[in-house]
């Protein structure tokens, strides 16, 4: 029995120094295999009288236990160690840049365009669509612009060979005569908005060939101006994303609407940066009016019993306003550098609920 | 339309300060663009009178003057202006003063070896015009020592505002005067009108010559005879009041007619009587007919302008300019005075064609008060009397006014129904009283009289604009929308979310949104497709600009290309937006196009780039139907693609054979090569207007979700097929064996060459099998296997590979 005492130290303290799993693996051959000492010592046992048999059974049994328990846990220690030694060979440099992936962006009109649909949305305004190739009677007559106003001569307006009725065919000039369209093709009350492009024969530092704009129309019973001024007060603080914008409405002149207005918004210009807001110094963003009761009349709607309001706005101006776009043409360039600068990530979704800015 | 505050103040007693008269000449519509203060920087200028004007010792040019500014102090100061001399009176710059016109401070000096200190100024030193020819000379009455900008009238702010077309009444001070006054910024001063008695018969007489079709051209011509007139230059206060608006002063008589268009929106002729033969004949010009007018150009006319000739030819373009023939010269001594109405459509027409511009054409074309020409004559009467002497003779009349009387009744609600401010009766007369429209209480109602300056007055609704506008749009109470609904509807349609959908998709890929021209140059629309005359621009703006685009594409190529020209050679690209193929409003299209170019990425520890292809574009495609709820896995593809697509590396998405959905591909070469770009180009065009719509289903709830609980198993075949098999026939044929077990089937791998032998291709597929309700057995699985290579060989006459 001391011979096994001896055998169960010197077995624990070999499994203890063993360096490696390799090592460790050895040593559980050579004392638990088939050739093993204590595989030996249990040949040993079919000698001996049942007494002893029974009393060196029990020992060897617990003696194998003891060994195999501490194998397997000098083993999980070993295999720690080893993977956590392999680990360090796999070592990468996390500096290095990711798998490329192309960043796209959404306009900065298209942008504009979603966060005015989603402020006017709100209010109940439902987007509508007309052509870009109109005929002269949609754009200017039927909107009370007269055959010898000068917006109708050529040096404003595109024009196509084409004729429609004995109207020749233009490049609308602006949104407007959409308003006609939904308004002949529908029944009051019009609550819509118009975002689209638009065309003029004007090309300067200020001026495009092409643009864009959204109109809006509210044509019901009892719309009056003092709700047109709610409107557009409302919806310049949202989209300017500042609570107490100053706006001011000052009197104009549209052969569309009457009475007429011109919406200014606050700005300053102090120490040379120019900024939305509360200052000394007023920004005109849009015109709008009552509908002209001629107007209404040319669509087929009473305008007797119906009345309501119409505004327009530049959706390139009021890009350019809150994102300090400083030039109109390079909207139309498609240069990267300045689609990147300035254009939009696709999840940058504009909404009253997440918000019109990031 | 300029002024100056002082000329304004001749028509409106007002004590206001000058930036309360702007602000609100602003909101009621006569918007301030500019105001120019002359005297900022002048105020230390004062009157010198010159004692003395001495040849200089060493410079034949120069003269060494004696200046005396009144405060006991004499200043010597060395002279190059020809017109320095002893006794004038000029303006003076002490030393140390800067000098606009020069931009330099100055300096004592010593000018050829004597002491210069100061400066005679020359109105350009002054900055206040281009006039160098020599110094300042004021009248001999001038006070010595007085500030210079007092007596020069440079004190008078200059006042520029935009006149809204329909306020052909605001381009004369009184004018605005009577807005003003009417905003409660002072009242009106009256205007002189007196009758200047005539004391013979006028020796012309005006005679109508128009046809009966064309009498409204001029229906009304007052004209006056005035002998024996001296024509020398006007005034000082009358040259002042030009110069200050931007007029050049030419002599007495043209100077009055400029005073009266200007102050009271009143365009005059005067013609030289003793250059007129015979009588005055207001008549349509003769086709070719010519006129040098006083802009010193000739203009050939036609028969639809309106002229005032006399027995023998066209002495003045009607409304618009008047012949130098017959001009005022400095040896005019009889006059004829021209005060007329001319149609205000046609003076615009005859202005527009003949390209000719002119302060009478800006107001006729707006029309000008038809009832204000007896008055007007008169008041240019009394001055051509005042400045230049003469006897005028009797008024001569032809015609009469034409009719611009006008009632319209303007209910009292209405100011508050639709100019949404609630105003006493009492504000509302008191307004349009001092706007000029007289009228009557009647119950809740004014019965109104529109003034004869207005003539775009028209219904009710312009009278409500009349009262709130002079109101002040400011104190119209800001009102909340009514509510359509508590929540409100969507504001997009279908079609339009689509689109919104479509560019979010191809933004999260890669792409980068371009906004780009509906229309190009020709020549690159021509490469995309015949380019229909109806949508050739009759005025392009240039020849870059001159069509249509029938597609998206060359305007994106041309992007790429510039893009490329900076550096950037790998680009993605896509529009949402119109494409038109004629001019109505059928044919025009929205399509969501793009591009990608170069290769897939930049280069990379990790990995090569890879130049881009076809299937990138058909992956855009298919992305984008995804999100908009279309199975591409049930539409057709077909090789049929436009041809500026490369006719083997391109398809189309198809529902059926009639209903193109989209096309993508590499772009032609002979089209890259035409744009001048490297390429590979690839590039997608859907065609979002042609998408099936949506059905209406009854609610959002999905379809039952049946998942099957049992082992699923995927067996691989190799196919050999001729080259011109296509992968997805290879697959339909597959799924068909066996359309309950089979679930997938997924094309893996495509070969050819090698140990393939020449025209055929080896593809490889997985097929994916699954029952709903058991494990399938070995057996199973073999007879599906079998009848899959059995179908794929029926239907392709593939060969299963060993």
């Amino acid at each position: 029995m001391e011979d096994l005492e001896r055998l169960r130290e010197e077995l624990t303290s070999a499994v203890a120094g063993t360096a490696d799993t390799q090592a460790l693996e050895e040593l559980r051959v050579s004392a638990l295999g088939k050739k093993g000492q204590i595989t030996g010592l249990m040949k040993g046992l079919g000698g001996m009288d049942p007494d002893e048999r029974k009393a060196m059974g029990q020992a060897l049994n617990a003696l194998k236990a003891e060994v195999a328990d501490a194998i397997e846990a000098r083993k999980a220690a070993l295999e720690d160690v080893e993977l956590d030694a392999g680990l360090e060979t796999d070592r990468i440099d996390v500096t290095l840049p990711v798998r490329p992936e192309m960043q796209g962006r959404i306009h900065p009109i298209s942008q504009t365009i979603d966060e005015i649909v989603a402020v006017l949305g709100e209010m109940g305004f439902n987007i509508a669509e007309g052509p870009d190739i109109e005929d002269d009677w949609h754009n200017f007559t039927a909107l009370n612009i007269p055959p010898d106003h000068p917006a109708r001569q050529e040096h404003d307006t595109f024009y196509l060979p084409g004729e429609q009725d004995g109207e020749r065919m233009v490049l609308r000039t602006h949104t407007s005569p959409v308003q006609i369209r939904s308004m002949q093709n529908g029944d009051p009350p019009f609550r819509l908005i118009v975002p689209g492009r638009t065309y003029r024969c004007d090309y300067d530092a200020t001026h495009s060939p092409m643009f864009h704009q959204v109109e809006g129309l509210a044509v019901d019973k009892t719309t009056h101006m003092g709700n047109l001024k709610g409107c557009l007060i409302e919806f310049c603080r949202a989209f300017f994303d500042v609570d107490d914008l100053p706006v001011r409405f000052r009197a104009s002149y549209f052969p569309f609407t009457e009475p007429s207005a011109e919406v200014d918004i606050g700005c300053t210009r102090e120490g040379g940066a120019f900024r939305i807001g509360h200052g000394d110094d007023w920004l005109e963003i849009l015109g709008c009016g009552m509908v002209n009761p001629k107007v209404l009349e040319n669509c087929g709607v009473d305008p007797t019993e119906y009345q309501g309001f119409a505004f327009g706005m530049g959706v390139e101006r009021l890009a350019m306003l809150k994102y300090g776009i400083p030039d109109l043409r390079t909207f139309y360039e498609t240069d990267l550098r300045w689609l990147k600068h300035y254009g939009f990530r696709a999840l940058d979704v504009p909404s009253m609920v997440g918000g019109l800015n990031r | 339309m300029k002024f100056t505050l002082a000329w304004l103040k001749e028509h409106l007693d007002t004590n206001r300060e000058l930036d309360a008269i702007l602000d609100k000449l602003t909101v009621i519509g006569l918007e301030v663009e500019k105001v120019t203060d002359r005297a900022k920087g002048l105020e230390t200028f004062m009157v010198g009178h010159v004692l003395e004007a001495r040849q200089h010792p060493d410079a034949d040019r120069l003269r060494v003057c004696r200046v005396d500014t009144g405060d006991g102090t004499e200043h010597q100061v060395v002279c190059g202006a020809p017109n320095a001399r002893a006794g004038m009176k000029g303006v003076f710059a002490a030393e140390g003063s800067y000098i606009p016109g020069t931009d330099i401070t100055l300096k004592k000096a010593e000018i050829r070896g004597v002491e210069s200190r100061g400066m005679l100024l020359s109105e350009r030193e002054m900055g206040i015009s281009d006039e160098h020819e020599g110094i300042v000379e004021l009248p001999e009455d001038t006070p010595i020592g007085a500030a210079a900008i007092e007596v020069m009238g440079l004190d008078d702010p200059i006042v520029e505002i935009a006149i809204t077309p329909n306020r052909g009444d605001c381009l004369g001070v009184r004018g605005i005067a009577r807005d003003l006054a009417a905003a409660g910024i002072g009242t009106m001063k009256p205007l002189d009108t007196k009758p200047i008695p005539g004391k013979f018969e006028s020796p012309i007489d005006v005679i109508f010559d128009f046809p009966d079709d064309k009498k409204d051209a001029c229906p009304y011509f007052i004209g006056r005879y005035v002998k024996g007139v001296r024509n020398r230059p006007s005034p000082a206060w009358v040259q002042d009041k030009l110069l200050a608006v931007g007029l050049r002063p030419i002599s007495a008589l043209v100077d009055i007619t400029n005073l009266v268009t200007i102050e009271l929106g009143r365009p005059l002729h005067v013609f030289d009587a003793a250059k007129v033969t015979g009588n005055v004949r207001p008549r349509m010009a003769h086709d070719g007919e010519e006129l040098f007018a006083l802009d010193g150009k000739t203009y050939t006319m036609d028969a639809e302008m309106c002229v005032i000739a006399d027995d023998v030819k066209a002495e003045a373009l009607g409304g618009i300019m008047g012949s130098e023939e017959s001009g005022c010269t400095e040896d005019t001594t009889d006059v004829f005075i021209e005060c007329a109405y001319f149609d205000p459509i046609r003076t615009a027409m005859t202005g527009r064609k003949l390209n000719l511009q002119s302060d009478a054409r800006f107001r006729f074309e707006r029309g000008v008060d038809p009832a204000f020409l007896e008055p007007a004559m008169e008041i240019a009467t009394r001055l051509v009397v005042e400045f230049c002497g003469g006897e005028p003779s009797h008024v001569v009349v032809a015609g009469g006014a034409p009719d611009w009387q006008k009632s319209i009744t303007l209910r009292h609600e209405r100011v508050r129904t639709l100019g949404g401010v609630d105003l006493d009766a009492g504000e509302i007369s008191r307004i349009l009283k001092v706007l000029g429209f007289s009228h009557a209480r009647k119950g809740d109602s004014f019965e109104t009289q529109v003034p004869s300056w207005r003539p775009d007055i028209v219904g009710e609704a312009c009278l409500v604009e009349e009262v709130v506008r002079i109101h002040g749009y400011d104190n119209i109470p800001a009102e909340p929308m009514s509510l359509m609904g508590t929540l409100p509807h969507a504001a997009r349609t279908v079609d339009q979310t689509r689109r919104a959908d479509a560019r979010r998709v191809l933004a999260s890929r890669g792409m980068t949104e371009a906004v780009t021209y509906s229309f190009l140059a020709e020549k690159d629309a021509a490469l995309f497709g015949e380019v229909a005359d109806a949508i050739k621009l009759a005025n392009p703006i240039s020849a870059d600009l001159d069509v249509m685009r029938g597609s998206i594409l060359p305007n994106l190529i041309n992007a790429a290309v510039r893009n490329g020209a900076r550096g950037i050679a790998d680009t993605a690209l896509f529009e949402v937006g119109p494409q038109f193929t004629g001019d109505q409003p059928d044919d025009q299209t929205v399509a969501a196009t793009g591009i990608r170019t170069g290769n897939n990425g930049i280069r990379h520890w990790a990995g090569k780039p890879r130049p881009v292809d076809a299937f990138d574009a058909k992956a855009d495609v298919i992305a984008v139907l995804d999100e908009i709820g279309i199975a591409t896995d049930r539409l057709q593809i077909s090789t049929k693609t436009p041809a500026y697509f490369h006719p083997a590396r391109s398809g189309t998405f198809q529902q059926g054979p009639k209903n193109t959905l989209a096309y993508f591909g590499d772009v032609h070469p002979r089209i890259l090569k035409a744009l001048d770009i490297a390429g590979p180009v690839a590039a997608f065009e859907i065609l979002l207007d042609n998408l099936p719509k949506p059905k209406r289903k009854k609610d959002a709830a999905r379809a039952h979700l049946m998942l099957s609980a049992y082992q699923k198993v995927s067996r691989d075949f190799a196919f050999l097929v001729d080259t011109d098999v296509t992968a997805a026939k290879v697959a339909a044929a597959a799924s068909q064996a066996d359309k309950q077990l089979i679930t997938e089937t997924e094309v893996f791998d495509v070969f050819a060459g090698g140990n393939v032998e020449v025209g055929k291709k080896s593809l490889a597929l997985s097929v994916t099998l699954q029952a709903m309700d058991r494990t399938l057995t070995d057996v199973e699985i073999d007879a599906v296997a079998d009848k899959v290579v059995a179908n794929v060989a029926k239907a392709t006459g593939a060969t299963l590979r060993g």
